[in-house]
């Protein structure tokens, strides 16, 4: 087995930041929320506050460290609905074409002829703001683009040989969707899926900006990055470590992604014998 | 060899299929005649050669076999199975009927799983056997196409082209049909591999029972292993018969300038009058008459308004030229080097 440098470096950063999310509690060092003290207010990284304070004199690591739990869910959450609903609709139009192609590529245009914040901002303003609705606000927001590619993946697959095969085989439509088009075009939907999880991330940090993310005093990267906005000429610290927070976690999951692709591709595997 | 006596295993009878091109926004509505009025049969054990270029129609005639294009009208009838344009078919009873072999090894086989799962699938799909009887008949049919058991757990990258499309042979018979459609099963191979791929379906024909269509633009292949011919021409056939009659006695000038086009070392078949001149006309606007008059070396006044019908010049052997009689045979023109 080659060494593949981009998936353990993309595995590590990726898992440093889950496992940070899980244990928040044990290795938070104050609480994030209700230990604010304005006598600390921007104190500087040092000992007692190893990533500063903020405003209100809370400590920027321990909201760091909560943080990654808000925004990681957010991140593979939505994600996940974006591809869920953009692979079987580009799937299923791409395979059937006709009717039901015009209507998806209908909508998918429609998708992305909006802006997807706006998009999310209607809905968040018809939710209401909390997770579950930022949830299904980035959910419904941003699969167009794994319905495109999966369409023109498919539209390309399906006059292949092996296609044909397994319709005169006999397998019916839904099989041949799943074992014969689904693996030969996962490799690219899993690298865009990685660049949307952190474009999710960066979406909820948007709308928690507006106010209609995560309610205030609770820490999520978006929101420390938009309220650090102000200081960051005379507090840097206040943006620069939840930014490197979402920088490392976003770059480990292109990498993920980069990686998972290559042995996904049993082209690039060694031989078995 | 044709053996008319038996009940044939594939009966087509007027076949068309026609497409219908443009539309709303697509510029003005036009018919693509693809097939247009075919009638073949195929009688069990038997292999019948279907020549003709690119674009004249062989291609959606296998199609509309495998039941993958609906016929605009006439009827196919495959052992007790009938399509035609009121009776779709039915996929999975015609799928242990008739399979087809392609022509490209390297698109047609899944490159995410391995033989064994390419091979066991439509058993276990079709409910054939338990794991024991599917392991075994994977390894069978793997055997008769001359692969080893333990290459099943490789993936299709792994082989080369010859031995792709030995799996891809396995494929058509795993299901153990009666009629298998090979679309230019070698043109895509090597030269060198071309021979032991034809003679592999030949014996799996007399091993198996099989029968075959066999589609070719290479009349070399065809001249090989075929007990009949039928040439097509934009999409209807212009001639069909034995092939003795078809490559020693050919009555459409088609058929001899096909034969003509032979590459041969030692035998000067090609005589310049042979030829025909040209491209193959767009089958969106075929000519008046016979479709074959603007290349035809014989093309007369009759040619550019009457359609010639297929009609018998000998018992079995069957043309639609109006001067099917007139030809002389190739004996009559061959060079001795």
């Amino acid at each position: 087995m080659k060494f593949r440098a981009n998936l353990y470096i993309g595995g590590a950063f990726f898992a440093t930041a889950v496992i940070v999310g899980v244990l928040a509690p044990v290795i938070a060092t104050h609480d994030p929320v209700f230990d604010a003290n304005l006598m600390n207010a921007e104190l500087p990284p040092g000992w007692e506050y190893p990533f500063g304070t903020d405003a209100q004199g809370r400590d920027i690591y321990s909201r760091v460290v909560h943080g990654a739990r808000i925004s990681l869910t957010v991140g593979l959450v939505a994600q996940c609905i974006n591809s869920i609903i953009g692979v079987s609709l580009g799937l299923t139009a791409g395979y059937w074409g006709g009717w039901w192609d015009d209507l998806v590529s209908g909508l998918t245009n429609l998708m992305l002829a909006i802006p997807s914040l706006i998009f999310a901002l209607a809905i968040m303003a018809i939710l209401g703001p909390g997770l579950v609705s930022l949830l299904i606000a980035l959910g419904l927001t941003s699969w167009s683009y794994s319905c495109r590619l999966a369409r023109a993946q498919v539209l390309s697959l399906k006059s292949q040989g092996y296609v044909q095969a397994a319709k005169i085989l006999g397998y019916s439509d839904l099989r041949i969707m799943f074992t014969q088009l689904l693996p030969n075009i996962l490799g690219p939907l899993i690298v865009i899926a990685t660049l949307g999880a952190g474009g999710s991330i960066l979406a909820e940090a948007a709308l928690s900006f507006l106010g209609l993310g995560i309610r205030p005093p609770y820490p999520s990267w978006g929101s420390m990055l938009s309220d650090a906005r102000e200081q960051i000429t005379t507090a840097p610290w206040l943006s620069i470590f939840p930014g490197l927070a979402i920088f490392i976690t976003v770059l480990g999951l292109n990498l993920l992604g980069d990686g998972l692709r290559d042995i996904l591709d049993p082209q690039s595997r060694e031989r078995t014998s | 060899m044709a053996e008319a006596d038996q009940t044939p295993l594939l009966a087509i009878d007027n076949l068309a299929v026609h497409y219908p091109i443009g539309g709303t926004f697509r510029g003005p509505r036009r018919v693509l005649k693809a097939v247009d009025g075919i009638a073949l049969t195929v009688a069990p054990g038997e292999c019948l050669g279907l020549v003709g270029e690119s674009g004249c129609g062989k291609s959606t005639l296998a199609m509309t076999i495998m039941g993958l294009v609906p016929p605009t009208h006439g009827r196919i009838r495959i052992a007790d199975q009938e399509i035609s344009a009121a009776k779709k078919a039915d996929h999975m009873h015609l799928a242990r009927t008739v399979q087809m072999v392609f022509q490209d090894p390297y698109a047609s086989l899944n490159p995410r799983q391995t033989v064994r799962r390419t091979l066991a699938d439509p058993l276990r799909l079709h409910g054939i056997g338990n794991k024991t009887e599917v392991e075994h008949r994977v390894a069978d049919i793997m055997a008769k196409v001359g692969l080893r058991p333990e290459q099943a757990d490789r993936y299709p990258h792994e082989f080369s082209g010859g031995q792709r499309q030995r799996i891809g042979i396995a494929r058509a018979l795993i299901l153990r049909p009666r009629l298998v459609l090979c679309d230019e099963p070698v043109s895509a191979l090597d030269v060198s591999i071309r021979a032991q791929i034809i003679n592999l379906l030949l014996e799996l024909k007399d091993d198996l029972g099989l029968s075959y269509v066999m589609i070719s633009h290479d009349l070399g292949v065809v001249e090989h292993v075929s007990d009949r011919v039928a040439v097509m021409y934009l999409g209807r056939i212009v001639e069909r018969g034995g092939w003795r009659e078809i490559f020693e006695d050919p009555r459409h000038p088609y058929t001899r300038a096909l034969i003509a086009a032979i590459p041969d070392a030692f035998r000067r078949r090609a005589v310049a009058g042979q030829k025909a001149r040209g491209e193959i006309p767009s089958a969106l606007a075929p000519p008046p008459g016979c479709h074959f008059h603007t290349r035809c070396p014989l093309a007369a006044d009759q040619c550019r308004s009457d359609v010639p019908l297929l009609e018998p010049v000998a018992p079995g052997h069957l043309a639609a030229c109006h001067f099917r009689d007139r030809a002389t045979s190739l004996h009559g023109e061959l060079v001795e080097p």
